[in-house]
């Protein structure tokens, strides 16, 4: 008993890790405050980030936690402390799209998870059990700045027109406006983005 | 249901929740976080699918998603912040009168 559940325990620790995921994606959908809203998607950030380590891919998974959990919403959170928690928005918390928005959702997960289960045999994922090394850091970083550079090189394109456009928002704001605390420090956090 | 069915069932899951989310609720933050949640969704099946096929691209569109996501909100947030200063509230019905 002991030995077959040791030997599953990789397996057993993924259905847990999705659980919880799931669980934390719900929950993002009841809780009212928007606090705790961050605080069950970093959960759910977390828990996606085992399960990428379980399925052997252990850089995307530090990427998952550093720059998601660590970048994404530290900020994420800053901006809903910055902002006064005496809203209407807090007050009532769906819109009045509640209905369609839910059969849209539950329409939309039975098209995916229908088309999902007719393309994928049963024997899908057992069969391919990839080589060791194939998800190293090593390979990864070979094929991307060999075959993959342009889009790597895109990729700080992007973020300088960014940072551009977040610079480009804050002069709005200022002469829009006179200028207030909030622009300030969205400036300060539009510009420290770079890094 | 083997491993691949699951994870790709839990990656439909996600963008879902994060669709109604998007939909469903009031709160601009909130909306945003759900997006970062159908995000999260569309990097578990390249995740799943590149573990499935042994191959490094679906690694490579996780890291470019990654960035994408991490420009996304460093523009999404003051533009919130702006919106917010000229409205003085997070509640997404009194943005009712944006165009274009």
């Amino acid at each position: 008993m002991i030995e077959t559940l040791l030997a599953n325990l990789d397996t057993l620790l993924l259905y847990l890790f999705a659980a919880c995921a799931l669980v934390g994606a719900v929950l993002m959908l009841i809780l009212p405050q928007p606090m705790r809203v961050a605080l069950a998607l970093i959960s759910t950030m977390v828990f996606l980030g085992g399960v990428y380590g379980l399925l052997g891919v252990h850089f995307i998974a530090a990427f998952q936690v550093l720059v998601y959990v660590g970048a994404v919403m530290v900020f994420m959170v800053y901006a809903i402390m910055l902002l006064d928690v005496r809203d209407s928005a807090y007050k009532r918390t769906y819109s009045k799209l509640v209905m369609p928005g839910i059969a849209a959702g539950a329409l939309f997960f039975a098209a995916l998870a229908f088309g999902l289960w007719k393309a994928l045999p049963d024997s899908a994922g057992s069969a391919a059990t990839p080589a060791a090394g194939t998800f190293g850091l090593q390979q990864f970083a070979v094929a991307f700045l060999s075959e993959y550079w342009l889009h790597f090189e895109l990729t700080s394109v992007l973020l300088v027109a960014a940072v551009v456009a977040a610079l480009a928002v804050i002069k709005v704001s200022a002469a829009s406006g006179a200028q207030s605390p909030l622009g300030t420090r969205a400036e300060r956090k539009g510009g420290s983005d770079r890094g | 249901m083997d491993k691949t069915q699951v994870l790709l069932s839990l990656a439909v899951a996600l963008f879902a929740i994060g669709l109604v989310g998007v939909i469903v609720r009031r709160n601009v933050l909130v909306m945003l976080m759900c997006m970062e949640l159908m995000l999260n969704g569309v990097n578990l099946s390249l995740v799943t699918f590149a573990h499935q096929a042994a191959s490094n691209v679906g690694a490579v569109l996780v890291f470019l998603v990654f960035v994408v996501a991490a420009a996304e909100i460093a523009i999404a947030i003051p533009i919130v912040l702006l919106m917010v200063r000229h409205k003085r509230t997070l509640d997404l019905s009194a943005y009712t009168d944006l165009k274009g």
